[in-house]
Parts: structure tokens; sequence; C-alpha cells
């Protein structure tokens, strides 16, 4: 047992020393129209060096280790806590629920503008995160391009007030009916695949449709992306200084308070707000309907839940549409909200970072995804100081949960649908 | 009731039954026996429309379902309780139940609900424990129970005894035989030839994707066909 760790451990320590020495020991240095090559200081081989030793350590006592890691659940004072009984929950729940809200709606007025430009795109990932909660979380269908729908959405908005001058008001519905279009779409041919090849597929859409926004140039100016979207209007009242569009009057003007750049970022935050609001409310709806249960039973056991006459192809289409129509809405919001979109924007990384706010907080929990909507967003932001290792920090933290909480943050609870007694 | 004529059924290019025909009236218990590979479950399936017949007919109560949906086939007076059971693991008892009932409204599940509870009294104790807890012969009874949920005329049955200790399988018969007495139809398929054909009015024999014998259950465990290759001599 010893030895065999022993021996583990020295190779991993090599691989170590063979990966890292040729990437990091030897620097290309300049000199003149040559390049030479050079030893790196001392500081980085002592630094390659010690993360061999660290390498050969954790190999070494690795059952330690991970037996003790696997031991934190139990550190957590809430972990053999009885589940709360349903009522209790709820009530707990819809406090917590009306106090974030009511913090959220206040929050414009107290915070600076950029942690109010901030927190609308944590709204925006609220708003994706719930949309691909219900592909994910509760349908069980593995969507590795949801970022598609979301560049959609982005894109009609874009497209359409460039084209057709089509304001945000009427681009929103429209956005969000172009991507649960979309996700009909790609819901046909994936009907019949489950698990793997059902994420590699919609991966594939996810590139499709990034890589014909970059191609077709003179549609979507390509990686030059379209700019000069505009702001979203408060009934005909702008934002800007000056009027942009005839007709329209300015929101400073009309209620004769001075310009202020903050108010067009509080407004978008307040709409971003509204719409988070109505995907959650809708979604819970939706999880409380029959369509929600069938999701669930397709996602349990797809055999089992079309012995009981349920259609496969409608409870997977359905899925499918909704959560694209509602990345739809994130999109045009986020497209209002940069003003500039490109293809850069929906990149493979987008969909990777949903479906882990997604996992993170608990599939098909929408407390859970809410709370890791925010952690996810605000966190890297805090982190900004060690932006190199950002994404070292985060998939740093993204191990450490799946060993600690592998459930998620808060993962979901049934409601029961409680039949009154007869009579 | 259910009719089978000449069915063939292929999965890709290989043709899995070879023009077999079924009855079962209103009201009887019909056994199916073969052994592993015969084709029982895929003759379930084509009744089910996944896959569906190559060529002949199924017949459902008087309407032709060969070409339907899976999904309007289930819904049109027919249950199924899959092989190995397959309840929802992650669902709790009662919820499983009106799954069951999905397409049915509020009263009638909860007057169907009551019901399987008098079939299954240990369903109802269990009822909020989640279905994956519970022992393979309380899942059986939860399967059968969902399938009974949407209140068919005929319900069909795919190796209940499947991997389950002999004191529940004896339990499970004859919760089957009950079905019968209040006028469910049962279509029973079965490697356990002995309780199987006991219990039922008539029997087949399905080999190698061939109806092989058909006969009254009683005169089928008489068979010294079928004692030596189905009952162990």
């Amino acid at each position: 047992m010893a030895a065999q760790n022993f021996k583990h451990a020295l190779f991993s320590a090599v691989v170590t020393l063979i990966i890292s020495y040729p990437i990091l020991g030897f620097n290309l240095v300049s000199e003149g129209i040559s390049v030479q090559l050079e030893g790196a200081d001392t500081f980085t081989l002592v630094g390659v060096f010690a993360a061999a030793v660290v390498v050969f350590l954790f190999q070494l006592f690795r059952d330690t280790i991970m037996g003790g890691l696997g031991k934190l659940p139990a550190l957590n004072p809430m972990a053999n806590r009885p589940p709360m009984p349903q009522r209790k929950r709820l009530k707990v729940e819809s406090v917590l629920l009306t106090l974030m809200l009511i913090g959220a709606l206040f929050w414009p007025f107290i915070a600076s503008r950029g942690a109010v430009d901030l927190a609308t795109l944590v709204l925006i990932y609220i708003m994706l995160a719930l949309g691909l909660n219900v592909v994910v979380g509760l349908a069980g269908l593995l969507d590795l391009g949801y970022v598609a729908f979301y560049a959609v959405g982005a894109y009609s908005f874009a497209l359409l007030s460039q084209y057709f001058g089509i304001s945000f008001w009427f681009a929103l519905p429209i956005g969000a009916l172009l991507a649960a279009l979309f996700g009909l779409v790609l819901g046909f041919p994936v009907l019949r695949l489950r698990g793997d090849y059902l994420a590699i597929v919609t991966l594939g859409f996810g590139e499709i449709i990034r890589i014909l926004l970059n191609n077709m140039t003179n549609l979507t100016g390509g990686p030059n992306g379209i700019g000069g979207i505009p702001d979203p209007t408060l009934f005909g009242m702008e934002f800007g200084r000056r009027v942009k569009e005839e007709g329209n009057t300015s929101f400073h003007e009309t209620f004769g308070i001075a310009y202020a750049g903050e108010h067009k970022v509080i407004f978008l935050y307040l709409i971003a707000l509204v719409l988070a609001v109505i995907t959650a409310l809708v979604i819970r709806r939706l999880m409380r309907m029959p369509v929600g249960r069938a999701w669930e039973a397709l996602r349990e056991d797809e055999i089992a839940a079309k012995s009981l006459g349920l259609s496969r192809t409608a409870v997977k289409l359905s899925a499918f549409t909704i959560g694209a129509f509602f990345a739809g809405f994130a999109g045009t919001v986020f497209a209002s909200k940069q003003g500039f979109i490109s293809p850069e924007s929906f990149v493979f990384l987008e969909s990777a970072i949903i479906l882990a706010i997604v996992v993170l907080g608990g599939m098909g929990s929408q407390m859970g995804v809410i709370l890791a909507a925010i952690a996810v967003t605000i966190l890297p932001e805090l982190a900004r100081e060690f932006s190199e290792y950002r994404m070292l920090i985060f998939g740093a933290a993204m191990v450490l949960m799946m060993v600690w909480r592998p459930q998620g943050l808060l993962p979901m609870r049934r409601i029961h649908i409680e039949l009154k007694p007869q009579g | 009731m259910l009719v089978l004529e000449d069915v063939h059924t292929h999965y890709g290019k290989i043709e899995a039954l070879h023009g077999v025909s079924v009855q079962v009236n209103k009201g009887e218990i019909v056994s199916l026996i073969g052994a592993n590979g015969a084709g029982k479950t895929t003759l379930l399936m084509t009744v089910c429309g996944n896959p569906r017949a190559s060529s002949g007919r199924v017949i459902l109560q008087g309407k032709d379902i060969t070409n339907d949906l899976t999904s309007n086939i289930m819904r049109s007076g027919i249950a199924i309780v899959p092989e190995g059971r397959r309840v929802f693991s992650g669902l709790t008892v009662e919820e499983n139940l009106h799954m069951g009932g999905f397409f049915n409204t509020k009263a009638e599940i909860r007057k169907s609900q009551e019901h399987v509870y008098e079939l299954f009294p240990r369903l109802k104790e269990r009822e909020h424990q989640r279905a994956g807890t519970m022992s393979g012969g309380e899942q059986q009874m939860l399967a059968i129970g969902r399938a009974l949920m949407s209140r068919p005329n005929m319900i069909i049955l795919d190796e209940p005894s499947l991997g389950l200790a002999p004191l529940v399988i004896k339990q499970i018969f004859e919760i089957i035989g009950q079905l019968r007495e209040e006028g469910i139809t049962v279509f029973l398929v079965e490697q356990n030839a002995h309780q199987a054909l006991n219990l039922a009015d008539r029997g087949y024999v399905l080999e190698t994707g061939r109806i092989r014998l058909h006969d009254t259950g009683k005169n089928l465990l008489e068979n010294p066909d079928v004692q030596n290759a189905y009952l162990g001599g």
C-alpha cells in the first residue's frame, strides 16, 4: 500500500517536472534579429521544484488528505439536521425572497454606478441560469450550447434595431420568441439523443451559431460586431442627454431634473430586475404544473415516462423551447446594456459558466441557482486584483465545492402536491 | 380486447418476431412464457408501438393501433408495468402514483390513489418515502399501482417476478389474481413459467420469435414439452 503510494507519488512528481520545466524553465530572448534560449531565473526554478515536491507529498499522503476532505461535510453544523417541514421551509423561503427583492429594489439608490451595472449583469445571469435550469436541472437534458439562444436574443435585437429601427420593447418579445424558435429547431434533431451524445450535439449547435455570426459579415458585421444599439425608453422618454429619435422626449427634461448618467443605468437595472422576477415566477409556476412534473419524470426515467403515455417529443421540445425563450430575454437585455455586441460575447466559456451556476446552485433548485448566479458573477469582480489567477481560483472553488457539497448549494426539494381530503 | 395478427417486428434488419398471433379476451389473464431472447419483451413493446410492427396488425379494443404513437396508445385504456419496475426513484411513492394518473383529473387521481392503497397497504405506509429507497418487492407494487392509476381496462406486466423473493412473488401473483376479479384484463409476460401458468386462463409459449404452443394454462402446465423446457422437468 505505502510502497505503491510512494511509487505513484514519485512518478507524479517526475511528470510535473517534465511538464513544467520546459515550459517555465526556459525563456526565449530576442537579441537583435536572432532569438536565443535562456534559462529562467532561480525564483522560477525553485518554484518548479517546489511544485514537484508539493505534488509528491500530496500523492504520498493522498488517502489521508482525501479522507479528510471527505469528512468536510461533517464539519458543516447543519449537515445532519433533518430537513425542515415543507410548510416552514416555504415560509422561510418566501420571507427570504421578499427581503432579497426589497433589497434589490433599493440597491440602485444606495450603490455606486459600477455596482448597479454589475448587479444588472448578475440579473442577466440569473435569467440565463433559471432558463438553463429548466433544460438541465428539471428535464435532465445536458445542454452545452445554451449560449446560442442568448446570442440569438441579443443579435435579433441588434439587427432589428439596426435595419428596422425597432425599439427595445418590441424587440424583447421578438428576441425571446426567436430564441424559442431556435430552441424548438434544435430540439428536433436531439430528440433521440441522451447524455453525452446530446451534450456533443448541443455543443456543436452553440459553436455553429457563433461561427455563423462571425462569418456572415455583411449581415452581422462579423467579428466587428454591431454597435449603437439603442437604450430602452420609458413610455417614449429617452435617457440620453439629447433626444435621438424624433417624437421622443428626454427623461430629465420631462421631470425637470438635472441630467445624470446614472438614470439610464438604474433604469436598465430595474428592467432586468423585473424580467428576472418574471422569469423566476413563470418557471416556478411551470414547475408545479403538469408539464413540470413531466420534465422531472422524463429526467428520472424516460422509459417509465413513456409507459405512462407521456410524449417524449412534446416534453423534450417544451423544455428546450422554454429554456431558450428566457435566454432570448436575457440576450435582449444584454445587448441593450452593452450597446455593442460581437460574437466574442457568446463563446463556449459562457455556456460553461451558466452550466456551472446551475450545477453549483443545485440542479432544479431556483433559490440555489439565484444564489450561485450572484456568487459566480460577483466573486470574479471582487477578485480583480488577482485577475491572472481568476480562472485558477474559479476552478479550485469548483473542485472543492463538488467534493464538499456535490448536490449544490441548495439542492432541489420538490413541493408536494397535497390533495385535499374529500368531504 | 387485444389482438395481434401475424405481427413481424424488426430491429434494424434483424427480425425479432416472425409472424406472431396472440389474442387476449376481456377479463382473462393470459400468460406469455418463453426463454431469454425469445422475443417476449419485443412483443410487448410492439403492442406499445415502440418499435412498431413492420407488418401485421395490432388491435386494441377493436381499434387498429399498429401505427399509433406510443404516447397515444398508452393513453387509450391500456397500462404497462415495464420490465425492471422503473419507478421514479427520486420521487416519493405518492408522487409516483400521481405521475401514473398524469392525464386524469384530480378527483380521479384521488379515487384511484385510495384504491391502490387498498390493494397495497404497504404503499400507504411508505407514502412519503422516496421510491428508490424501497425494497424490490415494494417497488414492484408501486410500479403496478402506478400503472393502475390511469384506470386501465387492461394491464400488461413484463416480468413482475424479476429478482424478487419467493414470498414476495406469491404476493404479487395474488394481487394479479385480484385484478382479474375487478374486471381488469391481464397480459402477463413471465420467465417464472410455473406461477404464470398456474394463474393464467390461457397461455402462449414463445420461442425464437414464434408462438410454439397455445393452450389453457392448466394444459400447458401438464404438457410434457413445457415441463421439460420451462418447468425443470
